[in-house]
């Protein structure tokens, strides 16, 4: 029996009977982050680690069964030993690492290798099988430092304060928002959230996350209280008429996918900022080879390309079909972000 | 290549036409008279020679960065453009320099003497000197293409304001076939003497597509009524015993139609006459078809000149007797036309387009209807008293065309866009029934909204019963309306037939697969539509 199979409801452990983020109700799933195409409603019980847990439950309801555990902690289930190690992509989203009579397998969910200095940092998992994302899988990706990125994100809003222009800028609510929101130099002016963002902020800030000073944007602030600010929304709602309301505005989106011209004139707006919580090329690459594994499972993203690739690097790969959004859920918003609006 | 850099990310990030046309000017402004000219050159699509086989960029990119070569093809794939791409996958560097636009397009052109192994040096010398930015400019000198959403009309409006000229006549100046290569900028621009190019153009003048009912225009005596041909629109000037032909698209394809060249002789100097040039043949027009074979084809063989003559279906008269007669009113310039053609023999080789009378609107409509029985798309609705303007402007001319036929299909393939789309399905191939089988019979791109195309995209990941390369083969389950303004019998479709100008009209999101049309309707269409 292996130690994991890959069925219709999600990946199995039919050893321990434990589901990995699966995309059907299941009696227990292990979930490696908070991300809604990874941690779906319906579930018996829920694990992940203590850090994912307040904005698993925000989202799902505080009617979950959910337990979590420690980074590095281990849980032991019918012979399968379980622990959690960082993930690197966003704050508590983990490896899922399990170990059976000698044999481990990695389960990476999303992950990221470059410092963001809000989440835990990566950690390498010696292991014999590794389950990877792969959605910026293709060496177009390559990402470049996150200072870099800050500097440009606070030139331009600059350029635009100068300009009597708002900074719009959109980003994913859990995640990206926050990763923007450290990019910022709080000198330049006032900082700005949409009700998604400030919502996922809030359940941060309680768990003991320090985050910049940020102001909820609200029905009952004026166009002049937002004079020389940034505002970050959600990705969703700088299409709406909610980004109406400050009147000249300068629009922005942070994803990986603004590497490419093509995606950044799709989405029509002003500026593109390269910035992704997922792994790019050379990351992936090194993770995989530094795992040791000799097989390699290829999930979410350019699976069928980056399994041709391992294979001619000579390390066994196989493509995975799963429900996970990857490719899309960084510009197209899945449920998470239409919770809450003001 | 700093500035232009930065002119060609302003203008890559720009979604406002103001914000482009400011950073065009400033741009001007600043830049030297060298590269202003390469610049517009560029931006209107006229490049270096190329001189580097894209086959040894795609190589030189993958062994530089280490990658397969078939990596590197999937890759531009996913990107939609090459030297986009390139500059992508090579590993990243810093830039080195600060050399002018013009510095780098020498650099390129020297290189027209060099064998492959001294063109590769050369080549790799600038992708490490230049940032990722830069070297997606460098590679666009080689490749081609800067497509930046800089229409002509903004880049003449960016260049009027720069010069202190009219539009008009920087549009006038712009045109032609000239090449940075032997002209400068001061001439190109800023001389008065646009008659030193005998072969110069006017502007066309574009008409809007009619939404609201003909009634809404008022008297119909105040309208000239002719039909819509579905050829190429063209201009032919005479000047000095010499003949031009210039299509819609600014290019210059004399060259294309010997038919046309004995009107040299024919038609007196300082004559330009705006028309179709249609395929046509024993007193009758052809499909559209035909000609686009006829341009395909490298040479003009006896054979095609026989199978797909062309005459001009003549529509107005913008230059007469050496003077420029757009701004006298249209029924003016329709009788001097009607004049000149009566008085010199063209042989045939220019038709006046037929003015179509009617008693009113509703029988105009009627008229419209049958056009596709004239091998016609609809009819041409202009003001008496218009004068012949520059470029689409709204008011005096309208374009009345027949609704597109439509065909219910369900989609069995689809593909990745490319650029823009390269994260969404895009290009679908839709099929008909042939008993229980459906037979794919065409492809259809633009038409959905961003949303549906977001939407069908997730539903095509989820629903791939098959990969073929960039190509997926789905579960037949969705219907969409597909419009098309012909159809040709066509032996090398497994369907048989051809559809001109398909593109999807709706979803048919209420109708179940059953209820898609068959072969057989397509086939009935072709026995009503398919001429000869
Ligand atoms: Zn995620
Ligand atoms: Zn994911």
């Amino acid at each position: 029996m292996p130690i994991l199979e890959f069925k219709t409801k999600g990946l199995y452990c039919p050893q321990a009977d434990v589901y990995i983020d699966p995309w059907r109700p299941v009696q227990r799933a292990l979930i490696t982050h908070g991300h809604a195409d990874h941690s779906r409603w319906g579930h018996e019980h829920y694990l992940c680690t203590h850090a994912a847990k307040p904005v698993i439950q925000y989202r799902l309801g505080q009617a979950i069964n959910i337990q979590s555990v420690a980074f590095g902690e281990s849980v032991t289930i019918n012979g399968v030993k379980f622990s959690f190690h960082p993930a690197g992509h966003i704050i508590g989203s983990a490896q899922i690492r399990m170990e059976y009579k000698g044999e481990v397998c990695v389960v990476s969910g999303d992950y990221k290798t470059q410092e963001d200095g809000l989440t835990e940092s990566f950690e390498i998992v010696k292991c014999h099988t590794f389950v990877t994302e792969s959605t910026f899988g293709l060496p177009i990706y390559q990402w470049e430092e996150q200072a870099k990125v800050a500097r440009d994100i606070n030139e331009w809003w600059l350029k635009n304060q100068k300009e009597g222009k708002i900074s719009l800028i959109g980003g994913y609510a859990l995640g990206k928002a926050q990763r923007i929101l450290m990019c910022l130099d709080p000198s330049i002016g006032q900082i700005f959230t949409h009700g998604a963002v400030e919502n996922v902020n809030e359940v941060l800030r309680h768990q003991g996350v320090r985050l910049p000073k940020t102001t909820r944007v609200t029905m009952q602030q004026k166009k002049a209280d937002f004079t020389g600010g940034i505002v970050i929304a959600t990705p969703s709602a700088l299409q709406t008429t909610w980004g109406r309301k400050f009147g000249e505005v300068s629009t922005a989106i942070a994803s990986g996918w603004m590497s490419l011209r093509g995606a950044r004139r799709r989405r029509s707006v002003d500026r593109g900022f390269v910035l992704s919580d997922h792994a790019d090329w050379e990351g992936l690459n090194k993770v995989i080879s530094a795992t040791g594994a000799e097989q390699v499972f290829v999930t979410h993203g350019y699976t069928n390309i980056f399994k041709k690739w391992l294979n001619g690097q000579g390390i066994s790969a196989e493509e995975v079909k799963t429900e996970y959004e990857g490719e899309l859920s960084e510009i197209n918003e899945s449920t998470l972000e239409e919770v809450e609006q003001e | 290549m700093k500035h232009f850099t930065a002119l060609f990310k302003q203008l890559d990030q720009s979604t406002k036409t103001n914000d482009k046309v400011a950073a065009l000017v400033q741009y001007f402004n600043l830049a030297t008279n060298e590269d202003k000219l390469w610049t517009i050159a560029l931006l209107s699509h006229r490049r270096p020679r190329r001189n580097v086989k894209t086959t040894l960029l795609r190589m030189w990119a993958a062994e530089e960065s280490g990658l397969p070569l078939w990596l590197l093809e999937d890759a531009y794939y996913v990107v939609g453009d090459l030297a986009e791409t390139l500059s992508l996958v090579l590993p990243k560097s810093e830039s080195k320099n600060d050399y002018s636009l013009s510095y780098w397009i020498n650099y390129l052109r020297v290189m027209n003497d060099l064998d492959d192994e001294e063109k590769k040096i050369r080549v790799l010398t600038a992708w490490h000197e230049l940032n990722t930015y830069e070297r997606f400019i460098f590679n666009k000198l080689i490749t081609g293409g800067f497509r930046v959403g800089v229409s002509q009309k903004l880049m003449i409006k960016a260049l009027a304001q720069h010069a202190n000229i009219e539009e008009n006549v920087i549009a006038h100046r712009l045109m032609g076939d000239w090449s940075p290569d032997d002209i400068s900028f001061q001439k190109l621009i800023h001389e008065t003497h646009p008659d030193d190019d005998i072969s110069k153009p006017y502007p066309f003048y574009l008409a809007y597509a009619l939404e609201e009912t003909p009634e809404t225009l008022g008297d119909l005596q105040d309208w000239q009524i002719e039909r819509k041909w579905d050829g190429i629109r063209g201009q032919i000037i005479i000047r000095k015993g010499e003949v031009f032909v210039w299509s819609r698209g600014e290019e210059l394809m004399t060259d294309r139609f010997p038919e046309y060249h004995p009107l040299a002789q024919i038609l007196p100097d300082g004559t330009v006459i705006d028309g179709e040039i249609l395929p046509y043949k024993d007193g009758q027009p052809l499909s559209f078809n035909v000609l686009q074979t006829r341009i395909g084809r490298k040479t003009l063989t006896k054979k095609v000149l026989e199978q797909a003559p062309v005459v001009l279906i003549a529509y107005d008269l913008i230059e007469w007797q050496g003077k420029d007669v757009r701004q006298l009113p249209l029924s003016t310039r329709r009788t001097l036309l009607h004049e000149m053609i009566k008085q010199f023999d063209t042989q045939g080789i220019i038709l006046l387009s037929e003015i179509i009378e009617a008693p009113d609107w509703e029988v105009l409509k009627n008229i419209k209807e049958d056009s596709r029985a004239f091998q016609s798309e609809g009819l041409m609705i202009k003001r008496k008293n218009s004068p012949y303007k520059s470029g689409r402007k709204r008011g005096d001319w309208w374009k009345w065309k027949v609704a597109p036929l439509t065909i219910d299909a369900v989609m069995i393939y689809a593909q990745r866009g490319a650029g823009r789309r390269a994260n969404l399905f895009t290009d679908f191939t839709f099929g008909v029934w042939e008993g229980d089988q459906l037979v794919p019979f065409t492809k259809a791109y633009s038409g959905l909204t961003d949303k549906e195309f977001n939407e069908i995209t997730a539903w095509v990941r989820q629903n791939t019963i098959e990969r073929f390369g960039p190509v997926r083969s789905v579960r037949p389950t969705h219907v969409f309306e597909i419009g098309f303004e012909g159809i040709q019998a066509s032996p090398r479709h497994k369907s048989g037939v051809a559809l001109r100008f398909p593109r999807i009209l709706r979803w048919r999101k209420d109708k179940p697969i059953q209820e898609a049309n068959t072969l057989e309707d397509l086939q009935e269409m072709l026995q009503h539509y398919q001429n000869i």
